[in-house]
């Protein structure tokens, strides 16, 4: 065994399974840093949660982007071997927890989005990437309320807590339009019926954070400037520690299996 | 032929009956058959393959469960099992036997509601007290100490319970 990065051949239906693989992988690995960290034991454990739910997602994901591409690719060779440039995902998923309520907050505008698209992709033409979506939509369901309800208490709190919830709103503003953008690769797919149009969910994304931000007495930056780049492999720095983390007993014992 | 059919469908009663004494690890009190994961047993010749079906996609307790499958129909004489996840349709807490939710409130955990996923964001449950039987209880934390069970107290005997959540 070798522990050099794997080559994965990236068809369109590939490409856009990682894409959301690695969102649940990443954002999952986030959260999994909290455990043993949170402010409350039920937070810790609720946290905890989470971080199982997504990386349960992810390996249904990457089991069935291996599948697809028919080659000696497996849920752990596609986790494990590849590396910063060969990620996929939202550049809003990778970013460092911070604070308490920057991670609630970067799981709630998460959160809003995926309960919106899984639902949507339960209609898939694709039976796998249907069934996967209707596991995913009923988790995300309990993750957007839970991530919503302390927008609200941390924004609607005290001065303190207001005052980082607003500061995590503005940090993060910038990395939620990527969630919504389309490239070639994906329309094809979008027009047969087998991924979901983003853009066709933003409104009613845009609803659920105006109105929990709202409840939570906080406002919604004017910024309409947004961030891409983790679709196409180009991350932010913090991506490429967290992988040094994620990936360092396979980089380490090549082939290692519990 | 009639005989042949009987035999098979002994074979596949055995087959069923082992899988179905199969218990969730964390819930000892239930059988997969209770839990409604065990799905479908398929028998081809001498070979048996079971169907599961997972309650949430990070469960660790599926991969003990699957084992524990095989393990059990070894037990019984079927050599080289097979344990197939299938996904859809998606495991819901609808599934758990009337069986099951007695078996769970009798170990004090609160049985799943009937399943109302799209609730409203913030909506209202009420949830039973296990030991008391109470109405007046409040949520204490929507994830609890394993992917299927929320943290909920009673107001009237003051104890707190698991809630198995619907799903």
């Amino acid at each position: 065994m070798s522990c050099a990065n794997i080559q994965v051949s990236e068809t369109p239906l590939v490409l856009y399974a990682l894409r959301r693989a690695d969102d649940a992988l990443i954002l999952g690995h986030r959260l999994s840093e909290w455990c043993g960290h949170a402010p409350l034991l039920e937070e810790d454990m609720a946290l905890s949660n989470i971080a199982l739910d997504l990386i349960g997602q992810a390996r249904e994901l990457y089991t069935f982007a291996a599948k697809v591409e028919g080659r000696d690719n497996d849920e752990d060779k596609l986790a494990y071997l590849r590396d910063v440039r060969q990620y996929r995902n939202l550049l809003l998923v990778e970013q460092p927890n911070g604070d308490f309520a920057q991670t609630l907050v970067r799981q709630f505008f998460y959160s809003a989005f995926a309960d919106l698209y899984w639902r949507a992709m339960m209609k898939s033409r694709d039976a796998t990437l249907a069934a996967i979506a209707a596991k995913s939509e009923k988790e995300s369901a309990y993750h957007l309320r839970h991530a919503s309800e302390w927008v609200i208490r941390l924004g609607d709190g005290t001065e303190e807590s207001h005052r980082r919830a607003q500061g995590a709103i503005e940090n993060l503003w910038a990395f939620t339009g990527e969630m919504f953008a389309v490239d070639d690769s994906e329309r094809g797919l979008i027009d047969a019926g087998i991924a979901v149009d983003p853009g066709s969910l933003r409104g009613r994304w845009l609803t659920t954070i105006t109105d929990v931000t709202r409840e939570a007495t906080l406002a919604l930056p004017q910024n309409e400037w947004m961030q891409q780049g983790g679709r196409s492999g180009r991350h932010s720095e913090h991506l490429g520690h967290l992988l040094s983390e994620l990936q360092s007993m396979q980089r380490t014992f090549p082939g290692l299996t519990w | 032929m009639v005989t042949v059919l009987d035999r098979d469908g002994d074979l596949r009663q055995r087959a069923w009956d082992a899988a179905a004494s199969v218990v969730d690890p964390e819930i000892p009190v239930l059988t997969i058959a209770d839990l409604g994961v065990l799905r479908e047993v398929v028998l081809d010749g001498d070979h048996v393959e079971v169907a599961i079906t997972p309650t949430y996609s990070g469960c660790p307790a599926m991969n003990m469960i699957a084992l524990e499958i095989e393990f059990a129909l070894e037990r019984a004489g079927f050599q080289h099992p097979r344990v197939r996840t299938v996904l859809s349709p998606a495991w819901t807490t609808d599934w758990m036997t009337e069986e099951g939710r007695k078996k769970l409130r009798a170990y004090g955990i609160a049985p799943p509601q009937a399943s109302n996923s799209r609730r409203a964001l913030f909506g209202a449950q009420a949830v039973a007290c296990p030991q008391c039987g109470s109405d007046n209880t409040e949520l204490l934390s929507e994830f609890g100490s394993t992917s299927c069970k929320a943290l909920w107290r009673c107001k009237a005997c003051r104890e707190p319970f698991d809630y198995f959540k619907c799903h």
